[in-house]
């Protein structure tokens, strides 16, 4: 599978690939991206309640949130008390993404930047995208009944521009650029960490060969995957999508053939 | 790559300790072993209501809350859409069936069904859309990667030539257009029947994903078995043999191949099996087998045969149901997403 998602679609002469690279490290919780996605797409509130999941108040990513930060409140090592995740999350742009492979009117597109965007006078809110995506990213929004989630602030982007989250972020743990620059900066910073001895530091999605050909936004995690409600090794569904037709196929020629077996005994 | 072929998960899910390895658990994690920890905040958390089914597997997640997202479908419409297509799909393939060995009076029966059902099928995707009077839209591109697309274009074929079989039959008008749409549809009824089966597995729910291999067989079976078990209640068994045959071919296909699912599934088979759903889906089996014998027993007898049919037919809608709901439920529960991708990426990061 190509890793330039852009000419895979039929671009060319594009812009490089863009993304998000979310350094969770130095996330301090402040929720300015979620501020900032939510003022500049105008994005409908979506539900105010307190959950009593530490400082999360947003829960996750859905139709009408498209930056959620989590918090993670675990026993740190013995005899340091304890320890306080925080994690910007956003939508992944996967190189193979789900969402826009089992759209059916092609609401769901790829752009010119290699990220995923809905066009919104085009979704029928059929609703196949939600359960398609690996991560729940993609969801419906009651008042209008079609699919929403990050556009990864495609006006944004072409007017030159960075998206407004990575704006926002007074820490620089959102950053944007092209995805190439990146990942050669988060691989450095993931070394960094280790040698001081943040030996739980990783990548996620940053790995052309993972299960979705790698995020077009990837993060640098302190713990594992699930504990910040990431699946730990997410495949793109359609991947296995030619087993499954050949299955379907299958089925329906035997269902067909029993004409035949329907047919024996002719009547006069 | 790492491997995925494995069994691996299967084990997993049936209670092995899946944090190990030198760097599985962060610190303090791993040193409770009971109660199994279910979120990120380190805090053990007992499980409500029944008895798990299988020994839970040790593994984290964000304050229990779900990874994926479950489908935003209304049951009644896309368990319905599912149940109801492949009515129709496999009603058009008893139509044609019967047409060409001159049982006319069961035709009649298929082309009607056929008709009947799959209208209801149609307006209930209809009706499940955000925006349905952009339903239109399903025919803006044809997309083989997506089931729903390659689904409306059949539906499109399929849908004109029901109805012109079902006019045709009724009102006596171009019988030989009639006989036309009549094998055209039992030609397409079969994709009908089964392309649904590819639409619910392209999906990350893991208990529909990890069954499509057996799902096309179990959609297919229970669509010949509604279709032949209407057949059987519509018509005196003495003329309704091709009904009787698809029924009885049907059940025994849908049959076997749930149980190959299941098998498949492994511990991923909990919500088929646990809760109301799996009430449901063991009364569906119940109903099932006690009409196929039914059928076959009772092939002299008007009620008998009568009753069998309706079981097939009450069955097969059960059976949707209760096949949608347990993707629900493992869409619900972040074990059944994390629990075997963690196992099959071999415990490590």
């Amino acid at each position: 599978m190509s890793a330039d998602p852009a000419a895979r679609a039929g671009y060319r002469d594009h812009p490089p690939r863009i993304g998000f690279f979310t350094d969770t490290s130095i996330c301090i919780g402040c929720k300015a991206c979620e501020v900032a996605c939510k003022e500049w797409n105008a994005v409908p509130e979506d539900g105010l309640s307190l959950t009593g999941m530490s400082y999360d108040n947003t829960v996750g990513l859905g139709a009408s949130t498209w930056r959620h930060v989590a918090f993670v409140e675990q026993p740190a090592r013995p005899g340091e008390g304890l320890r306080w995740l925080m994690a910007s999350d956003v939508c992944k742009h996967c190189t193979e993404a789900a969402c826009l492979d089992v759209c059916p009117t092609g609401a769901l597109f790829r752009t010119e930047f290699g990220t995923v965007v809905v066009q919104d006078d085009v979704c029928n809110g059929c609703g196949y995208c939600v359960p398609a995506c690996p991560f729940g990213v993609i969801g419906r929004r009651e008042q209008d009944g079609q699919a929403h989630k990050c556009t990864l602030c495609y006006d944004r982007l072409g007017a030159g521009l960075e998206p407004a989250c990575a704006k926002a972020c007074p820490t620089d743990s959102i950053q944007f650029g092209p995805l190439d620059e990146l990942r050669e900066r988060a691989q450095l910073r993931v070394q960094d960490l280790r040698a001081a001895g943040q030996d739980q530091a990783r990548l996620y999605l940053n790995d052309p060969d993972d299960g979705i050909g790698g995020g077009g936004a990837f993060f640098l995690l302190l713990d594992e995957p699930e504990v910040y409600g990431l699946p730990p090794d997410p495949v793109v569904t359609t991947r296995d999508l030619p087993g499954k037709w050949r299955h379907a196929a299958r089925a329906a020629a035997g269902l067909a053939a029993t004409v035949i077996a329907l047919g024996l005994g002719r009547r006069k | 790559m790492r491997g995925r072929s494995g069994t691996g998960w299967r084990q997993a899910l049936a209670g092995l300790a899946v944090r190990t390895g030198p760097d599985a658990p962060s610190p303090g994690r791993r040193t409770v072993p009971v109660p199994v920890r279910r979120d990120g905040s380190g805090r053990p958390r007992h499980r409500r209501g029944e008895q798990p089914m299988v020994p839970e597997a040790e593994f984290s997640s964000y304050y229990g809350r779900p990874v994926i997202k479950e489908p935003v479908w209304e049951p009644a419409d896309v368990a319905g859409y599912l149940f109801t297509g492949g009515l129709a799909g496999a009603s058009s393939v008893l139509a044609a069936g019967a047409q060409l060995s001159g049982y006319r009076q069961l035709a009649r029966v298929g082309k009607i069904g056929a008709l009947g059902a799959i209208s209801l099928s149609v307006a209930a995707l209809v009706h499940d859309l955000g925006r349905p009077e952009r339903f239109g839209n399903m025919l803006r591109v044809f997309k083989p990667s997506s089931p729903l697309s390659v689904g409306s274009w059949l539906l499109t074929g399929y849908g004109p030539m029901a109805g012109a079989a079902a006019v045709s039959e009724v009102t006596g008008l171009l019988p030989g257009a009639g006989l036309a749409a009549t094998l055209g549809a039992g030609l397409l009824g079969p994709g009908v029947a089964t392309y649904t089966a590819a639409l619910i597995c392209d999906t990350a729910v893991p208990a529909w994903h990890a069954g499509y291999r057996e799902m096309p067989y179990v959609f297919a079976g229970s669509a010949a078995s509604a279709a032949g078990g209407l057949g059987l209640l519509a018509v005196h068994p003495a003329d309704a043999e091709p009904a009787r045959r698809l029924a009885v071919l049907g059940a025994a296909v849908e049959l076997v191949a749930k149980r190959q699912l299941l098998a498949r599934l492994g511990s991923l088979a909990e919500p088929y099996e646990a809760g109301t759903t799996g009430t449901i889906l063991r009364l569906a089996e119940f109903l099932t087998a006690g009409a196929l014998a039914g059928a076959v027993l009772g092939r002299n007898s008007r009620f008998v045969s009568a009753l069998s049919g309706a079981s097939l037919v009450a069955a097969s809608a059960m059976t949707r149901f209760g096949i949608f709901e347990a993707g629900m439920a493992s869409a619900r529960d972040p074990k059944y997403t994390i629990v075997p991708q963690r196992a099959r990426s071999g415990g490590n990061e």
